[in-house]
């Protein structure tokens, strides 16, 4: 029992840091991103190929940090940027994401193939305790830790730092930000940076945690996502760490009255139910608009 | 203040139509009758709830309370896909054509609620789809004077040319009832006084016509009867030169520092 | 001739696909005209395809009265789907949609009857090229008519401005219902067509990458009209069949086609057809996808 909480705790984090991101673009730009599973995917793969080089795993988890906030930024002025000139409507920009991420998968995939990988041997601490007669590996516990402080982290930034009020203005419209005097593009730069970082660190974390990255690991984060962001709302952050929290504690419990094939189940019934009747979500805004 | 009954029978009748937005109230307890042929003037300062009143009754927003009959059935709670089906037309402040369709297909979706379902004769092969409406549309444009824009797409049309399409549209469906939402807006001189005789010839011809509108002089010119609202209440209603001179008119428009 | 029947022979799997490819594009295309995007069209390929194959294998049904079923069952089941999800717009529908191809796909690996996870083997092989040929050809048919009929006015007045549509006397739910579940009878028919072409089916073919799929045909050809999806499903099949050695490079062509597309030229290739309209459309910064 209380090893099934752990265990909820853990991937609840998991999902929560992968869903900031992914809400943090939606919100400021109203953007679904479909390419932040494939930069949480290069995030593992770009934490592998540090490690290979012998670079110790907290410093790769960094790298991984950098590289994907970088490719996030990219990403942006490829894939986003030239359809807001245009001033083209949102699903646009989804679509094209959905070519970017093909593109980073296959990238993945020419490096590494399609297999699961391992990080080098001794690598990554394996340490285990027993608390309680809970079983706690170390690797988890940390990274349970450093999940959390950076839901935090993020929370404060956007809450009370000046790029969190530029990015709120923003979120709020654009135009009249851009009159107050706040360079739009750099807060945009610098929100996807932050989103694609994070996306970037949490597959790092993931794939410590599993120890076998591989190039479709991100596939099943962005269904589960997608469910995190509704249930909780579409664009809040407390929203979605919330609904990550719920869904993990969910998928837990549901395994006591379901097969384990239909763990998934759990998560697209959620979603589907939330959708027809709170399309808003727990902490969202309106979702359905009339007149 | 005059409250004489119409003559002809209401075509639309309000009672006590209500519409809150959280704690405000847009519409109060709003009363008003229209008759079969009348251009109906609706002024009042900006906020006042024209607008609103205008989607309760073109079905786009649901009434809190009170009742809408039009043509002697109740079609207080009705869709406004049904309400144009059964002859309610408008036009919006914010001009809402299909920008990416041409001139020509914008008339042809406003007789939307007059063609024949052809569906099933579409799939026929070789057979030829829609050329009465085709025709019927042309001969709607040539009377606005777009014919010779029928090819092009509705966003291309100047902004004047654009309130008329608009209102080509809207009558393309035969309506009984046309609503008009500030149809003089963006229009010079000229335009607006050739407006405000079509509308009247239109309402010879027995159709009801609703306007709301800032142009003073296109109101007092077009309507038999105007109707006043302020803070969402109706303060007022009678024949033009009646309203210009109620005292209390004077005062909301001068109190709201509005220059309609 | 005979250099002719060797190139049906070698490129028999890929000239198929590329038929089934299209037909898919097309149930999605309907949707899209309308100004929705739903991905729920690989699940509907899927409960056909299921269907369809479970009845010739195992009930003996005749080919062409399994195809029909297994398409009357997704789109049996689109129906009411449809009447819920069409509550919702823009991303959100988008999603709801997605949500349900999972549902399906669970399901799929939860009923023992499918074969789950294995899939189902053995499925007779009764597809023949023609008949993907004769059914793209019959489906684009009725989708050009109906696009040029008053129901095409219709979608494409709802795509366009649907508080307006209403005003015009349009019943907007209805037509986009319309949409998807004729929508998810041709991604049911070919569904079906794919199963008996194939051998084998799986549920991990009709999940999320299948939906995607669908949808990057119908957006790389283009929704002003039927040539757009089709010529969308030859290319990004055909191309990388055709450049054998670009084999490991598709999905990065398809993924740069697609940026380039939606970037430069967002009605898709079926706008070099019409190159003025498609500026001027531009120009007044009309709807381009969804």
């Amino acid at each position: 029992m209380a090893d099934q909480i752990y265990n909820a705790v853990f991937i609840g984090s998991i999902y929560a840091l992968f869903a900031l991101g992914f809400t943090l673009v939606f919100s400021v730009l109203d953007i679904l991103n479909l390419a932040h599973p494939a930069l949480f995917t290069l995030g593992a793969f770009v934490a592998l190929f540090a490690m290979q080089q012998g670079v110790p795993a907290a410093l790769a988890v960094v790298v991984a940090f950098l590289v994907c906030g970088v490719a996030g930024v990219l990403l942006d002025r490829v894939a986003f940027a030239p359809l807001r000139r245009r001033n083209a409507p949102p699903l646009s920009a989804m679509i094209s994401s959905i070519g970017v991420s093909l593109i980073i998968i296959r990238l993945i995939q020419l490096k590494y193939g399609p297999d699961l990988q391992a990080y080098p041997q001794g690598s990554l601490p394996a340490d285990v305790m027993t608390v309680a007669g809970l079983q706690i590996d170390t690797l988890r516990t940390v990274i349970i830790g450093l999940a959390v402080a950076l839901m935090v982290g993020l929370t404060v930034l956007v809450r009370r730092s000046r790029l969190g009020r530029e990015l709120r203005a923003l979120a709020e419209n654009p135009r009249a930000a851009r009159l107050l005097g706040i360079d739009v593009d750099r807060a945009i730069a610098a929100t996807f940076f932050l989103s694609a970082g994070l996306g970037g660190v949490a597959g790092a974390l993931y794939g410590f945690a599993t120890n076998s990255p591989f190039s479709q690991m991100g596939l099943n984060f962005e269904l589960k996502a997608f469910s995190v962001m509704i249930v909780g709302g579409m664009g809040s952050i407390p929203g979605a760490v919330l609904g990550a929290y719920l869904l993990s504690f969910g998928e837990v419990a549901s395994l006591t009255f379901l097969p384990s094939e239909l763990r998934d189940a759990f998560a697209f019934g959620l979603l589907f139910i939330v959708l027809l009747v709170r399309p808003s979500g727990i902490l969202g805004q309106r979702a359905v608009d009339r007149v | 203040m005059l409250r004489e009954i119409p003559e002809r029978p209401a075509i639309l009748a309000l009672s006590g139509l209500t519409k809150r937005f959280g704690g405000v109230i847009a519409v109060n307890a709003v009363d008003l009758a229209v008759a079969q042929g009348q251009v109906f003037g609706l002024i009042g300062p900006n906020g006042a709830g024209k607008t609103t009143l205008i989607n309760l009754i073109s079905g786009n927003f649901r009434a809190d309370g009170g009742a809408i009959r039009f043509g002697g059935t109740d079609v207080t709670r009705m869709r406004p896909h049904e309400l144009a089906r059964r002859g309610i037309a408008r036009t919006f402040q914010a001009i809402r054509l299909f920008k990416g369709l041409t001139v020509l297909e914008n008339v042809l979706v406003g007789r939307y609620v007059r063609s024949r379902p052809d569906v099933l004769a579409s799939l026929v092969p070789f057979r030829a789809v829609g050329s009465i409406e085709r025709e019927a549309s042309r001969a709607i444009l040539d009377r606005f004077g777009l014919g010779a824009r029928a090819g092009a797409l509705a966003a291309e049309l100047s902004y004047g040319d654009q309130r008329r399409l608009e209102i080509a549209r809207a009558l393309a469906s035969e309506p009984r009832l046309l609503i008009l939402d500030e149809p003089a807006a963006g229009m010079n001189p000229t335009e607006s006084a050739a407006l405000s005789g079509m509308l009247r010839q239109l309402a010879d011809a027995g159709l009801t016509i609703i306007l709301i509108e800032h142009d003073v002089r296109l109101v007092m010119g077009a309507c038999e009867r105007v109707a006043v609202l302020n803070f969402g209440r109706k303060i007022a209603e009678g024949s033009p030169a009646d309203i210009q001179a109620d005292p209390g008119v004077r005062e909301a428009y001068l109190g709201s520092g509005d220059d309609a | 001739m005979e250099d002719l029947q060797a190139f049906f022979d070698a490129y028999q799997t890929t000239i198929g696909f590329i038929g089934i490819n299209a037909i898919l594009a097309l149930s999605v295309w309907l949707t899209l005209y309308t100004g929705q995007l739903t991905l729920g069209n690989a699940a509907f390929m899927g409960i056909a395809a299921y269907g369809s194959a479970l009845l010739t294998l195992k009930a003996g049904f005749p080919f062409p009265l399994a195809l029909l079923c297994g398409a009357l069952l997704a789109a049996a089941i689109s129906l009411p789907l449809g009447a819920t999800v069409f509550r919702l717009r823009g991303v959100y529908l988008a999603i709801a949609t997605l949500a349900f191809g999972e549902v399906v796909r669970v399901a799929i690996l939860a009923i023992p009857l499918t074969g789950r996870g294995q899939g189902l083997v053995g499925i007779p092989t009764k597809t023949e090229l023609w008949h993907i040929y004769v059914s793209l050809l019959v489906i684009a048919y009725v989708c050009a008519r109906l696009r040029i009929s008053s129901a095409g006015r219709a979608w494409s007045a709802i795509r366009e401005d649907e508080v307006a549509a209403a005003s015009q006397g349009i019943p907007v739910q209805r037509y986009k219902l319309a949409a998807f579940v004729l929508g998810a009878l041709i991604a049911g028919w070919a569904g079906g067509i794919a199963a008996h072409f194939n051998f084998a089916i799986q549920p991990d073919e009709y999940g999320f990458a299948r939906a995607v799929q669908i949808l990057v045909f119908a957006i790389v050809g283009g929704i002003p009209n039927v040539f757009g999806p089709i010529m969308g499903a030859i290319v990004l099949t055909g191309l990388p069949a055709v450049l054998q050695p670009l084999q490991e490079y598709r999905d990065i062509l398809q993924g740069t086609i697609l940026v380039i597309v939606i970037v430069y030229a967002p009605r898709g290739l079926a706008t070099l057809l019409d190159v003025r309209r498609a500026a001027r459309l531009r120009n007044v910064g009309a709807q381009d996808v969804a």
